[in-house]
């Protein structure tokens, strides 16, 4: 078993070259983030960030061409999607997808029960389930009926990234992966996904946030703020790299990539 | 054996029995409908994809036309558990039981009143004028194939429900015909006829479904009258035998503001067609048809949707999800008509297709034909697997592939499950399909 505690990484990505349809997408990232952590991941469109939490989830598509991955001290690339799922990865997605017919609450009771036997927790009887969906929907204030509803489908955007986060609070994941969770999202939603975020937040697990804007950092205040530039990490600072962002924008970056 | 007989030998050596034992009986006019049915069923013979046949175009009913299929003259000895055990059944229904086309009365319920429920056999013998009205008086019979023809020619038994003006009724009547084909290959012609008076609401459910895996065949027909404001809510079930020929029909005449909703679930035939026709012949009418089928091993099934809006302002949906397992085909042709001054019509078709197997095909053909202004009209056709963001979406959050394949798989077919507003229906149907959904894994 390892020992989750502080300062101790919990992903660990090594020179990654990850390739879509033999185009280099990310091009050497290097990157460790501790269990405790928040990191920010910055940058322009298509600059890879999506890319970078995509392929830490498994997404098939991708190639990686070069680099290695260790998530607690695992090689996380050899895992399939849901095992890493089980060990504790989640993936809030850019573009949640609609699964018609699959009802939400049936769809999140399997996928508690596939992460709890993995961890050889007792599967939770359906009142035992109720109780806790019914905590984490209250965490970003979602209608009671929407778990009834097949997923996602016909939520609005900002029901759809709630979703999410929902998910994730009911998963309890060790990495956090946000992908542009703050995109498309108006100044309640986004409070409402924030504080969600914050509620999850513990020394026990680790963010991983990709935005585009720095908006979001306004809610939830990150430890490292990392800025990739086509396809690799340009620059690595605190908080305040976020802000300077804000005011010059990236292109003050990409000419200084450029010199 | 010499091959002497020609094709339909049998349905003539059978016509005349019938005809000299119990259409001596019958009142003239039904006589001589019959008669006529059965001129026209020998000018038709049974249809072929030859000749431009365009209804019948994916489907090949030579395997009807070889079998040797006597009239079943008497049903077959079942029992009531043995019906129960398969048969989709609530004490809380009008339940009216067919055995090999034949009414059996001990197994039945009865209504008189404000909904009349009775044998057609029953009714004819009575000299019901609700029947000589109704019977082969629904729309398009002009263009019937020889199917329709022969069932009018073999006119014998069925049902006649009579919802009168206003009434809404209590319950669901349930037509129940059940096959046994275990003593030989017969074949049964059940007629119901639904007449919904205005403003009436009436739910009907008919079961068709065998007993045994026999060779049988059933081919039937269901004209439905809606006047002006009535609603009707229409399931009708394909659980036949795996060796069984199915045909049918449904033939539905809608006044103004009548409401038409229908949902058809096929599971097991051998070989099953079902023809569907709504004419929209009033303003403001509305129809909603969804279907469900799941095919496997090497069924064919065969949806045949016509929708003609007559009239301005009226609207209908078709909806139809299949499932394609083995070898196994499918065809779904749904056409909608607007025909000259259906202004304002509203209208869209669709038709999903998961398709499971390599060797399973589905030929989908959805069609408008539009000769009015001012309306709204959509369609499409899908046929495929599930798409890898999907399963993608699902794995990340802990599934495997099997456990995310069954869930898209059975949330496919439930959309249309869901629908059933009949709780009792609801569960037969969701026990039927869902527990014999495939386990399979998507794979990419």
């Amino acid at each position: 078993m390892t020992q989750e505690i502080k300062n101790s990484p919990v992903l660990e990505v090594i020179d990654l070259h990850v390739s879509i349809e033999d185009k280099e997408i990310l091009k050497g990232v290097n990157l460790t983030v501790n269990i405790g952590e928040v990191h920010a991941i910055m940058g322009p469109n298509g600059s890879g960030k999506s890319t970078l939490a995509n392929v830490l989830a498994g997404r098939p598509e991708y190639t990686v061409t070069g680099g290695q991955v260790l998530y607690k001290g695992m090689d996380l690339l050899s895992m399939l999607p849901e095992l890493r799922a089980r060990e504790g990865i989640f993936l809030a997605f850019q573009y949640p997808v609609e699964l018609p017919g699959v009802r939400t609450w049936q769809f999140l009771k399997a996928s508690v029960d596939a992460i709890r036997q993995h961890r050889g927790e007792k599967v939770l009887s359906v009142r035992e389930f109720d109780k806790l969906l019914d905590e984490k929907r209250e965490i970003v204030e979602m209608d009671t009926d929407l778990v009834k509803r097949s997923v996602n489908e016909g939520f609005s955007g900002g029901e759809k990234k709630r979703n999410e986060i929902m998910q994730m609070a009911l998963l309890d994941p060790t990495l956090a992966l946000l992908d542009e969770t703050d995109s498309g999202l108006d100044i309640d939603a986004l409070r409402i996904v924030s504080e969600g975020v914050n509620k999850v937040r513990s020394d026990k697990n680790a963010f991983v946030l990709v935005t585009h804007y720095q908006r979001i950092l306004n809610y939830i205040t990150p430890d490292y703020v990392h800025v990739l530039v086509d396809g690799s990490i340009v620059r690595s600072g605190g908080r305040e790299l976020a802000l300077e962002l804000e005011d010059k924008g990236y292109e003050w970056l990409r000419d200084q990539v450029a010199v | 054996m010499t091959q002497t007989l020609t094709k339909y030998q049998q349905y003539e050596t059978d016509y005349k029995s019938f005809d000299d034992s119990i259409g001596s009986g019958q009142p003239e006019w039904l006589r001589s409908m019959r008669l006529s049915a059965w001129s026209r069923f020998q000018e038709l013979g049974f249809p072929t994809a030859r000749r431009g046949n365009e209804p019948w175009k994916y489907t090949n009913v030579g395997p009807i036309a070889d079998a040797s299929l006597a009239l079943a003259t008497k049903p077959a000895q079942v029992t009531l558990d043995q019906i129960k055990a398969t048969a989709p059944w609530d004490d809380s229904w009008l339940n009216m039981v067919f055995v090999d086309g034949h009414y059996v009365s001990e197994y039945s319920g009865s209504a008189s009143g404000n909904v009349t429920v009775t044998s057609l056999a029953q009714a004819i013998a009575n000299g019901d004028e609700l029947v000589e009205q109704h019977l082969g008086q629904a729309p398009q019979f002009e263009e019937a194939d020889g199917f329709v023809s022969l069932n009018t020619a073999f006119v014998r038994d069925g049902a006649v429900l009579h919802i009168k003006q206003g009434v809404t009724a209590d319950k669901p009547v349930h037509l129940l015909f059940v096959s046994s084909g275990a003593d030989e290959a017969t074949v049964s012609h059940p007629r119901v006829l639904l007449v919904c008076e205005a403003n009436s609401k009436a739910t009907l459910i008919e079961s068709f479904v065998g007993l045994d895996e026999n060779v049988y065949f059933t081919n039937a027909i269901t004209e439905i009258s809606m006047a002006s404001g009535a609603e009707l809510q229409h399931y009708r079930l394909m659980q036949e035998s795996e060796k069984s020929f199915h045909v049918g029909s449904a033939r539905v005449q809608q006044e103004s503001d009548s409401v038409y909703r229908s949902k058809v679930f096929e599971r097991k035939v051998g070989l099953g067609r079902f023809d569907l026709y709504t004419n929209m012949d009033g303003e403001g009418s509305s129809c909603d048809l969804k279907g469900l089928y799941y095919t496997s091993g090497s069924q064919h099934v065969d949806n045949y949707i016509n929708i003609n809006h007559q009239k301005p302002h009226s609207t209908s949906r078709l909806y139809y999800k299949g499932i394609l397992d083995g070898k196994s085909r499918a065809v779904f042709g749904g056409t909608v008509y607007v025909q000259p001054g259906a202004i304002k019509t509203d209208s869209r078709q669709e038709d999903k297709n998961l398709v499971l197997s390599p060797d399973a095909e589905v030929d989908s053909k959805p069609a408008l034909f539009i000769y009015a202004d001012d309306v709204v009209c959509g369609h499409g056709a899908t046929a495929g697997n599930i798409d890898q963001d999907t399963v993608f979406y699902m794995r990340s959050r802990g599934l495997d592939l099997e456990a995310a394949s069954r869930q898209l798989i059975y949330g496919f077919a439930d959309e249309i499950i869901e629908a059933v507003e009949d709780d009792g229906l609801r569960q037969y149907l969701e026990k039927l399909f869902l527990e014999s959904l495939p386990s399979y894994k998507f794979e990419f």
